[in-house]
């Protein structure tokens, strides 16, 4: 029978190795669902993952999807490096296009150089704004920031597709719900297409981010206090003060996605502006490892699943799901395969007694962590 | 009397870069205590892993009872009667005394009535446990007694001992000794590993020692000295540490009515603590493992908030509400008892582990960015200074072995020449070589005017270092007293004597 072992170190190049393993695999079990819904198996996925990279437009939109996925989740993946778990992205998202756009719209139909910047400031700090709440909960009351925060997702939500009815409504949209288009609108990267500079700020914060982990003393106490909470206290790092760090930074990054998100392919507030981001982008964080530059490789391959998907929408009438089953095979597999970083697969003949499973002695088991975090 | 219990024939076992042990041989004798020594790295552990069957040998073979012996796993090895308890705990901290024993035995024996019975060896060994505690709350001394409990249940032909008794007081090792000796007469054998020379004197019947991986001698412990031992141990000769009595300064670090309920559930609140420590010298602080020395550390590094800022102070300035930051910045350096996961973080290079305090007071950055290449400098001149046996600053703390982090631990912090320097069991689980490195160090670290308060369960190192010791019992500290006014019977006296020691406190409660 097949049986886990732990192994003595956790294994390097497995640690590199599992996301391709993921994806690998994830082509296969599309392959094999194509067979069986008897539709071309490899047609299809020359649609899904091939063809959206053989045009400027295709090319464009990838950038435009892979923006906010990638500016999310270099946000998230700080956090989670510490053991602070951000769900609730997509929110934050929504707050940052909210908070954003209303700034436009409060100008309207003023507009000049500063428009811009300052709607991207409303947008990060309504981003980081949302985000507190799960931060001031979690330092103060010790409440579960995974629980809170993913929570407000609906909150934040409702909040935007109220106030798009209500309040932000255009007055001259003949009662649809949704605002004014905004006066000005992100430039445009590649003519005649959609990508916008949102893209070389997410490149931008990849950059950013690589030098905070690696290189500042900041990324490093985050580090320490997600691998060794005991040794973080040993070092005198302030776990609030990481929480809180770590809270606004990822969720003024989500809001900033949530604006450039109105002001650049959208234009305007919609109720439908949260399309899904947010969860993306912890898929998007995990596949790339929780490092600044996988993030910026596994956001634009996530950024293929929508493309796709919508490919396969149109050319194969498949239905939009097909997006979502993609996504869900990434993280699916990469989950799975992630077990060989500290496990090896063994192959055992029946007559050993599994029941020393967890024995060995190999690594003190202070393998609490999730214990520390809850009990301080 | 019979044949061997179990044979070793030319075990050897390579690592990339390293072979950890060269064509060893030697054998166990039935009723016996065999000391295993050697220096760190010398190749013990991975031996013992090997007859544990945690490892496999890559050459040789072993033979048990004459029969050949190659186990596939820790329970094969423990289905044919060899138990072990490791230097690293193996329990989880979430769970109970009664839960983590039955967790590490065969399904059959973790059956009903595994309390009474944990009880009933507890107490017929002389090892006072409470089997419904968490382990979270227990300390080191106490762990190891739920390793050696759930060992005896088993009722092993072999237990193999790893460094058992560095965190016990001389009475708690006399316990443990009887509880050998015992053992032996009811017909078990014991493989014992530690650096304690004298106890290997007093204890083992034979003993083979190690060197670089290979066998280096085979003797009877109780015809050679300490040194003798240790001289073939390290293939060199020792000079044992000397004490010079410097120049005694002012205080450095004042203690002053420290008073500081414990965070824990199970844990002792200190209570009216007064220590001074002054510029030169070295105040040991013994006491039973759960007397509130960990508390105490806590709030003496910082990771516990004093109430007053003035209970504790260095060099007059008041920081009992500073973080262990500011502190170090003072000049307070620590060397906290649990090196992995407190002292270190395990998966981070060892000059990234050097980042984790030394990075104010050896200037590893500007601007809040890390120097890297000042970084693994520092890391470096540690690992050559201290000799920590590793191939690189790169490597993870947790690859190194339990002494040789010590080393790195310790010189990480004696480096960064501290002016108040606090050390729990500095040389825990460090070979005898070693351990006089450390000391050395110790002593001129002190020479230089450096205030130094060691805290360790090993009255003979806080005997020969310290000018002056101080006795932690029931969360309260005796005055400290001149170590040459003192005598080990008198010390351990002290520690299970004057308020009630925690475990008695329980037991009354209950």
């Amino acid at each position: 029978m097949l049986r886990l072992e732990p192994r003595r170190e956790p294994a390097q190049a497995m640690f590199y190795l599992t996301p391709f393993l993921a994806i690998a695999l994830t082509l296969l079990a599309g392959i094999a669902l194509f067979e069986i819904l008897r539709e071309p198996p490899l047609e299809a996925m020359r649609l899904i993952f091939i063809k959206p990279l053989t045009s400027v437009r295709g090319v464009a939109e990838l950038l435009v999807k892979g923006t906010p996925l990638i500016l999310i989740a270099i946000g998230l993946a700080i956090g989670f490096r510490g053991g602070i778990w951000n769900i609730g992205a997509e929110g934050q998202f929504a707050i940052g296009a909210l908070s954003g756009g209303a700034v436009a719209l409060a100008f309207y139909p003023a507009t000049g150089w500063w428009l811009l910047p300052l709607m991207s400031l409303a947008g990060i700090a309504g981003g980081a704004a949302w985000a507190a709440v799960p931060a001031l909960l979690r330092t103060r009351f010790n409440a579960n920031e995974i629980l809170v925060s993913l929570m407000l997702v609906y909150v934040a939500v409702l909040l935007l597709s109220w106030l798009v009815h209500g309040p932000l409504r255009d007055p001259d949209g003949l009662n649809f719900p949704e605002s004014r288009l905004f006066q000005t609108a992100l430039p445009i990267l590649i003519d005649g297409t959609r990508a916008h500079i949102g893209f070389l700020v997410a490149v931008a914060a990849v950059g950013l981010a690589w030098l905070l982990l690696e290189r500042h003393f900041l990324g490093f106490k985050i580090k320490v206090l997600g691998q060794a909470p005991p040794a973080a206290r040993f070092g005198g790092f302030s776990d609030r003060r990481l929480i809180w760090f770590c809270f606004l930074l990822s969720g003024g990054c989500a809001g900033l996605a949530g604006l450039f998100e109105a002001a650049g392919p959208v234009g305007q507030l919609v109720p439908a502006l949260p399309a899904g981001y947010g969860f993306t982008a912890i898929i998007v964080a995990f596949l790339g490892r929780l490092h600044p530059v996988g993030i910026l490789f596994a956001g634009l391959l996530l950024a293929l699943t929508y493309i796709g998907g919508e490919t396969a929408q149109i050319a194969m009438s498949l239905p939009s799901a097909t997006t979502a089953v993609f996504q869900g095979m990434f993280l699916f597999f990469l989950l799975a395969v992630d077990v060989q970083v500290n496990y090896r697969l063994r192959w055992v003949s029946r007559r050993s007694p599994p029941a020393a499973a967890r024995e060995t002695g190999e690594r003190p088991m202070s393998q609490t962590a999730p214990a520390h975090s809850m009990e301080h | 009397m019979t044949g061997p219990l179990l044979e070793l024939q030319g075990i050897t076992k390579r690592f990339p870069g390293v072979v950890a042990n060269d064509d060893v041989t030697f054998s166990i004798g039935p009723r016996q205590i065999h000391a295993l020594l050697g220096e760190n790295g010398a190749g013990k552990s991975t031996l013992v892993k090997i007859i544990y069957g945690v490892m496999h040998a890559d050459a040789g073979s072993m033979r048990l009872d004459g029969k050949a012996y190659a186990p596939a796993n820790p329970s094969d090895a423990r289905a044919n009667g060899i138990a072990m308890v490791f230097q690293h705990f193996s329990l989880f901290e979430g769970l109970t005394v009664v839960e983590n024993v039955a967790l590490g035995i065969s399904a059959a024996l973790a059956r009903q009535g595994l309390r009474e019975r944990i009880l009933s060896v507890s107490t017929a060994y002389g090892l006072k446990l409470d089997p419904d505690r968490r382990v979270g709350n227990l300390s080191v001394g106490e762990r190891q007694r739920v390793e050696v409990v759930r060992c005896l249940l088993q009722g092993p032909q072999l237990l193999i001992m790893d460094e058992p008794t560095s965190v016990l007081t001389p009475q708690e090792v006399e316990v443990l000794f009887a509880t050998l000796r015992r053992l032996v007469l009811e017909g078990c054998s014991i493989l014992y590993i530690s650096h304690k020379l004298e106890e290997i004197r007093a204890l083992c019947h034979r003993a083979t020692i190690l060197r670089g991986g290979k066998v280096v001698g085979d003797c009877d412990p109780t015809r050679e000295t300490a040194r003798s031992l240790a001289e073939m141990m390290i293939g060199t000769a020792l000079s044992p540490p000397r004490r010079e009595v410097g120049r005694i300064g002012p205080v450095r670090l004042k203690v002053e009515g420290l008073t500081l309920s414990s965070a824990e559930q199970f844990g002792v609140d200190l209570q009216d603590v007064d220590l001074d420590v002054r510029a030169g010298e070295i105040v040991g602080l013994a006491g039973v493992a759960g007397n509130g020395q960990a508390e105490l550390m806590q709030a003496l590094i910082g990771e516990r908030l004093a109430d007053r800022p003035t209970a504790i102070q260095i060099d007059g300035v008041a920081v009992g509400g500073r973080s262990p930051s500011a502190r170090r910045a003072l000049g307070m350096c620590f060397v906290p008892e649990e090196r992995l996961g407190h002292g270190s973080v395990p998966d981070m290079s060892l000059w990234e582990n050097a980042v984790l305090t030394g990075r104010a007071r050896m200037n590893l950055g500007s601007f809040g960015f890390i120097g890297v290449s000042r970084a693994k400098d520092f890391a470096a001149k540690v690992v050559a200074e201290f000799a920590v046996r590793t191939p690189g600053v790169e490597r993870t703390a947790r690859s190194l072995s339990g002494g040789n982090l010590q080393k790195f631990l310790v010189g990480r912090e004696m480096l960064q020449l501290p002016t108040v320097l606090i050390a729990a069991q500095p040389t825990w689980g460090v070979d005898a070589g070693a351990a006089a490195t450390i000391h050395s160090f110790l002593l001129a670290l002190a020479n230089t005017g450096t205030a130094i308060l060691i805290v360790s369960q090993d009255l003979d190192e806080l005997l020969a270092i310290c000018s002056r010791i101080a006795v932690i019992a029931g969360g309260r500290l005796a005055p400290a007293r001149p170590v040459d006014q003192l005598t080990t019977e008198q010390i351990g006296r002290d520690m299970g004597g004057h308020g009630p020691s925690r475990l008695g406190r329980e037991q009354a409660h209950a």
